[in-house]
């Protein structure tokens, strides 16, 4: 009987042991988990409530920290370099910096609110000089969301851009290159339909192997004279500008491409 | 097996899609609005059309001629910069059988246009070519044949077929300007109807400069001119036909008669009479010679002008107090006011386009020349001077032509009355040489119609 106690007692006591030294929570205190810095901490929609400065610090420090791991894990280096600014800007330039990513990219989640409250934001400033302080601090809590916002609008650009665009950058110069080239003729109706629709073919360095009009059919219709003529100074153009300004990488990506010529903007005037 | 082959289409599937591209598509919405570079090879003619052409006719050197017309022609629209030929690389006979387009593209040429000329039993026979020279082929090719003595005329057709080959309108460059041709002291002007290429060349007097004349009109359909002059001292409309010399006074009015223009079919003639101290506006048909009375105002109504399509008249009326440029349907009703602008309007004047009207605006002691829609809307100001009025539209309502005349000094002298042109951007203003003073111009529509 005693035996069988003592044997008892000495396998409890073995079973305690052992568990005491495998599972660490049983003797230890819970481990302190800091809490996960969310995005939905940093989406503010209520700007009017947010009028103070701290505030505004703390978003933009979690905005700092949550952007550093978006950055490592999808946007490329370089484009993200370009959009993060160093230091915080005044408030007007970030708001117009800011208002002009927006556009540039036709942002779909575009907020209207965030233009009128800058609008709103600059017409106090005229007037009211008691309230600059908490405007600023109020713009630099605007400022914080846009980021937000259009961080993840660039990250998704850029995986589309990759795929099926060119970048900005990449875009102004191919316009600004044939802006140059194309001389508009001055006799065209400024009441008619005058968009021509070039497809092209390029070559790595950006001359042309073939380009095709895509309205073909509408040149020799009757009273479309002048398609024909603002069609042939569409071509004149790309073949004054060969080879095109296209980006050195990414070659499968533009060797085709179709460039809309519209003078109605100029003739209009 | 069945839902195996589909998942392994459709994983297929998603990894073509995944590594395609859908197609860049770039606007451009600008461009510039410079001149063209073109170069205007002179016409090739073999050694015996030269030889012929000289002996027989006086004529050298007639393919440069030519050429210099045509490119007269186009540097004075502003739409094309001709190029020096000193700077062609490439000779004129052959550039005509197979340009070498590296030598045009060289010198910035984007345009380029070679011809040749053959004279042969007395016809004179002149082809040309248009390049594009970045392209790499022919645009147009076409040959005229003519009496010799025609070689002005042939460049200014080559030059309106250029025109509408790369500028998409119609030319104006084969046509004449009828003016009044002024010579003498202010006081005592001598004025006679005179009538020339548009360029410039080939002026003839049709009046004698017995009689003060006025606002001649050119008919768009054929080549009769309506004008004002004096029949029993009082001023009367005209008709003259230019082939004939033959002229004849419009209706037997009882009091005067002026400010005439031809309506788009040339069948009728709409002008203002006058009487007792009130203007009014009338259409006569040259046909059966029937007057209709189109307005009936108490105020002074004159210078009407037909719309292209013959529905619509607009003239200028002091009925609002101040002379302002009206609109109404042909047959007078429906009148309404269309300008609006600070200062009097006068000499409306509808585009053969039909789109604009052009006017004469006096403001602030300054003429203005200018035109408006024919809602009055998007009204602009083409130029500006001291005096100048009469504007008259070139046959592709791109141009305008009018007078401008200039201050006397104080000892009387320093006055003159010349023909300007200026284009539709405003820019473009050059002035039209004449052998004489000059006013009151009116454009004919296009010869070679």
């Amino acid at each position: 009987m005693l035996r069988s106690i003592i044997i008892s007692t000495a396998f409890h006591f073995t079973i305690i042991i052992t568990g005491i030294v495998s599972l660490p929570f049983v003797a230890k205190k819970p481990i302190d988990i800091p809490p996960l810095v969310s995005i939905e901490l940093i989406q503010i929609t209520d700007k009017t409530n947010i009028p103070y400065a701290p505030k505004a610090k703390k978003i933009i420090d979690k905005i700092k920290k949550e952007k550093e791991k978006l950055v490592s894990e999808q946007a490329p280096p370089k484009k993200v370099k370009k959009e993060k600014p160093d230091a915080i800007p005044l408030p007007k330039q970030e708001i117009e910096d800011v208002k002009k990513i927006e556009e540039k990219k036709q942002n779909p989640e575009k907020d209207d609110d965030s233009i009128k409250q800058v609008s709103e934001f600059e017409k106090k400033e005229l007037f009211d000089s008691n309230s600059i302080a908490a405007l600023i601090d109020k713009s630099k809590e605007e400022f914080a969301e846009t980021m937000i916002q259009n961080d993840k609008i660039t990250q998704s650009e850029d995986k589309s851009m990759n795929l099926s665009g060119l970048t900005l950058n990449e875009e102004d110069a191919l316009k600004a290159q044939i802006f140059g080239c194309w001389s508009i003729p001055l006799g065209l109706p400024y009441n008619e339909n005058l968009l021509v629709r070039v497809k092209l073919k390029l070559k790595p360095d950006g001359s042309v192997i073939k380009s095709e009009i895509l309205d073909h059919a509408r040149m020799n219709k009757p009273g479309q004279g002048f398609y024909k003529v603002l069609a042939e100074s569409a071509l004149r153009a790309i073949q004054l500008c060969q080879p095109l300004r296209v980006p050195t990488t990414g070659y499968e990506r533009w060797k085709d491409m179709q460039l809309n010529f519209d003078a109605s903007e100029m003739l209009k005037g | 097996m069945k839902k195996l082959k589909i998942l392994f289409f459709s994983l297929f599937f998603i990894l073509i899609q995944s590594v395609s591209y859908s197609l860049i598509e770039v606007d451009i919405s600008r461009g510039n609005l410079n001149p063209l570079p073109i170069s205007v090879s002179p016409l090739f003619a073999d050694k015996k059309s030269n030889n012929l052409l000289k002996n027989d006719l006086k004529i050298e050197n007639l393919g440069l001629k030519i050429a210099d017309v045509i490119e007269n022609n186009l540097e004075q629209t502003g739409l094309f910069n001709t190029l020096s030929r000193e700077a062609f690389l490439q000779k004129p006979d052959i550039a005509h059988l197979k340009p070498r387009f590296e030598d045009w593209a060289l010198i910035k040429s984007q345009a380029l246009i070679t011809g040749k000329i053959t004279y042969k039993d007395e016809k004179l026979k002149v082809e040309f070519r248009l390049w594009d020279v970045l392209a790499g082929r022919e645009m147009l090719a076409l040959a005229f044949t003519t009496v010799p003595n025609n070689w002005r005329r042939i460049g200014h057709i080559i030059s309106d077929k250029i025109y509408e080959r790369l500028t998409g309108e119609k030319g104006y460059f084969d046509t004449r300007i009828i003016y009044v041709a002024e010579a003498g002291p202010k006081t005592q002007r001598v004025k006679k109807l005179a009538i020339m290429d548009q360029d410039g060349f080939n002026t003839k007097y049709l009046t004698l400069g017995n009689e003060l004349v006025l606002t001649p009109r050119f008919n768009p359909t054929n080549q009769m001119v309506t004008y004002l002059s004096y029949f029993k001292n009082l001023p009367r409309v005209y008709l003259l036909d230019i082939e004939t010399g033959m002229q004849e006074v419009v209706g037997d009015f009882p009091g005067m008669t002026f400010a005439p223009r031809f309506s788009p079919d040339g069948k009728k003639i709409i002008m203002s009479f006058a009487k007792d101290g009130n203007s009014d506006i009338y259409t006569m048909n040259l046909e059966n010679r029937i007057v209709e009375r189109i307005t009936n105002h108490p105020s002074i109504d004159t210078s009407p002008s037909f719309s292209p399509d013959g529905k619509y008249i607009t003239f200028n009326s002091d009925r609002s107090g101040f002379q302002q440029i009206y609109v109404m349907k042909s047959d007078g009703s429906s009148v309404r006011r269309i300008s609006f602008g600070r200062g009097l309007y006068g000499t409306p004047v509808w585009s053969p386009r039909g789109d604009l009207i052009a006017f004469t605006k006096l403001h602030k002691g300054k003429f203005y020349i200018g035109v408006m829609r024919v809602d009055g809307s998007g009204e602009r100001l083409l130029t500006e001077n001291y005096y100048q009025e009469a504007p008259s539209w070139s046959p592709n309502g791109r141009v305008l032509i009018f007078y401008r005349e200039t201050k006397t000094d104080s000892e009387g002298k320093g006055f003159s009355a010349k023909l300007w042109s200026i284009d539709l951007t405003g820019y473009n203003e050059r002035k039209v040489e004449t052998l004489t003073d000059a006013s009151d111009p009116s454009w004919s529509s296009l010869l070679s119609n």
